[in-house]
């Protein structure tokens, strides 16, 4: 073989290699450094009790509420997103004509350019005073607003994803139902969406992964109460959140230090999850 | 050109012109298709053949720049008409594809599809899905197994699915785009044998690269070539006394 190649061969195989290493990386260094939080609380009480007083004495490691803040607005996230990403998406795809489809493609594209903090600035500046008028609320930072700005950020990954879905089905499809008298509607609903639905499914999910994993905006809007939220209007304090919060006040090898790191692997946990049911959808449509 | 003696027909265009953009498809094209026959297109790859089929139920109406002068006349309606709801002449005129395009949904779901869109109920679905697949030759093949993927189906036997498909709508024509292109020879035949059959029910159009094929099953052949209706008649007629010099020279093979 010559030699230039061989060289470009190695190259790309070491890259490869590169991320796998560190991948099984960061995960060995999440289970060595978060699973010793079970030397303080059992897995019972972390993942069931509500009460995180990680700085009292004793402290307490239950991060139910935490899980509840994140599962509340990455819900909430959805509602909003799912509705305006899909709807965009078959705007895009299938109304829209190729002048505007031109403009408005990388319009929402842009969307998902735009920084986390960006958003964060305007969900603290901007719609949380909103909120406040608006709804009546005594505070403006809460889990309604945190879902309202997630569920924006995750529109561009769900409206992308579900065009790219919807413009792979063929366009014999869409003619054989018009040829049967159905109208585009009803083609769109009942031959297209189908025909695309293992792309709209992953879409959603990938929103969820990053609703439920982005950072910077739940820090700033959600309000950072660790308690299980009455209503939409509470404070909340969602994982990835409260790592970021404490993890620069937190001593190394601190029973707290070792209980972010369990937050981190639960977090990690459920985003895995979420990418092994995205291949699972992937893989089932090519069988 | 046309025999006056004819009765009347039961879709006709009226100095048909059709454009894509600036590209000038179809040329004044006059032509009758006569109720309960089979009558075939046929003329060399981009003749137009296709696209004039398609102006009998109004598909080109989905293509981007796409513009139509002239009437189509199903009976005294013209189906360009804007009074006209573009879906009931769908349903009136059913159309299958070049290659068989059944919907990723299971065979009785394909069938089922136009009656489902105009809200019939479950039981007369039943009883049309299956008439429907019994009159496109299908049932035997499929009755024990209508709830499996079309996909599961062969090709010839996912063509006679969108055959039965457009029949659940029970339409007054059926259009067939080359229906047997994409197909091996036996099941070509099949679908043939299947045409001679439903013209009994319905009146065909069929367009066709095969002028074998044209000469096996059609009792009017229209010869397209330009974008202009060169030739129009029976059959029998055409094959053996073309009247026009090309459409001799393309039944003999000399272009195509």
């Amino acid at each position: 073989m010559d030699f230039k190649e061989k060289i470009f061969q190695s190259i790309t195989y070491i890259a490869s290699i590169c991320t796998i290493v560190f991948l099984f990386g960061i995960i060995l260094s999440l289970f060595f450094e978060g699973l010793p939080v079970l030397n303080f609380t059992s897995i019972k009480d972390f993942l069931f009790s509500k009460d995180w007083y990680p700085t009292m004495f004793p402290p307490k490691f239950g991060i139910l509420s935490l899980i509840a803040g994140s599962f509340v607005v990455t819900l909430g996230a959805l509602v909003i997103s799912i509705p305006l990403g899909l709807g965009a998406a078959i705007y895009i795809s299938e109304i829209a004509n190729k002048r505007v489809k031109e403009i408005l493609k990388p319009l929402i594209e842009l969307l998902a350019g735009i920084p986390s903090v960006v958003y964060g600035l305007f969900g603290m500046a901007f719609l949380s005073p909103f909120l406040i008028k608006v709804f009546q609320v005594p505070i403006g930072l809460n889990a309604f607003n945190a879902s309202i700005i997630l569920g924006i950020m995750v529109v561009p990954i769900i409206s992308s994803m579900s065009e790219d879905a919807l413009s792979t089905v063929p366009n014999s499809l869409r003619e054989a139902s018009l040829a049967l008298g159905a109208n585009k509607w009803e083609t769109i609903m009942k031959v297209v969406l189908p025909a695309a639905k293992s792309g709209v499914i992953s879409s959603i999910i990938l929103g969820f992964g990053r609703a439920i994993g982005e950072t910077m905006v739940v820090l700033m809007v959600a309000g950072g109460a660790a308690q299980i939220p009455d209503s939409i209007f509470d404070p909340v304090r969602p994982m990835p959140a409260t790592v970021a919060a404490e993890m620069g006040e937190t001593a190394i090898g601190t029973p707290h230090f070792h209980a972010l790191f369990g937050i981190a692997i639960i977090l990690f946990i459920i985003t895995f999850i979420s990418i092994l049911i995205i291949e699972f959808v992937v893989m089932r449509r090519k069988k | 050109m046309v025999n006056k003696t004819q009765k009347t027909a039961h879709i006709s265009t009226e100095n048909l012109n059709l454009w894509f953009d600036d590209n000038h498809v179809l040329k004044d094209i006059n032509i009758p298709i006569y109720d309960k026959k089979v009558t075939a297109m046929i003329g060399p790859s981009g003749c137009g053949k296709s696209t004039m089929l398609r102006c009998f139920n109004r598909m080109n109406d989905l293509i981007p720049g796409c513009k139509i002068k002239g009437k189509v006349n199903l009976y005294d309606q013209n189906i360009y008409d804007s009074k006209v709801d573009v879906t009931d002449v769908r349903t009136k005129v059913g159309m299958v594809f070049q290659r068989p395009n059944p919907f990723p949904k299971s065979i009785y779901k394909n069938v089922a599809y136009g009656l489902k869109v105009r809200g019939e109920k479950k039981a007369k679905i039943d009883e049309l899905v299956e008439k429907s697949l019994k009159d496109a030759w299908l049932w035997d093949e499929v009755k024990d197994r209508l709830h499996e993927s079309a996909f599961s189906l062969s090709g010839g036997q996912q063509q006679r699915l969108c055959i039965a498909r457009a029949l659940a709508n029970n339409p007054e024509i059926l259009l067939l785009d080359e229906p047997t292109s994409a197909l091996d020879p036996q099941s070509t035949a099949k679908i043939e044998e299947l045409c001679l059959e439903l013209k009994n029910k319905v009146t065909i159009l069929i367009v066709t690269h095969n002028i074998a094929q044209a000469g096996r099953i059609s009792d009017y052949t229209a010869f397209i070539f330009l974008g202009e209706l060169v030739e129009f008649a029976p059959t029998k007629e055409m094959f053996t006394v073309p009247k026009d010099s090309r459409t001799e020279q393309y039944l003999s093979g000399a272009f195509g």
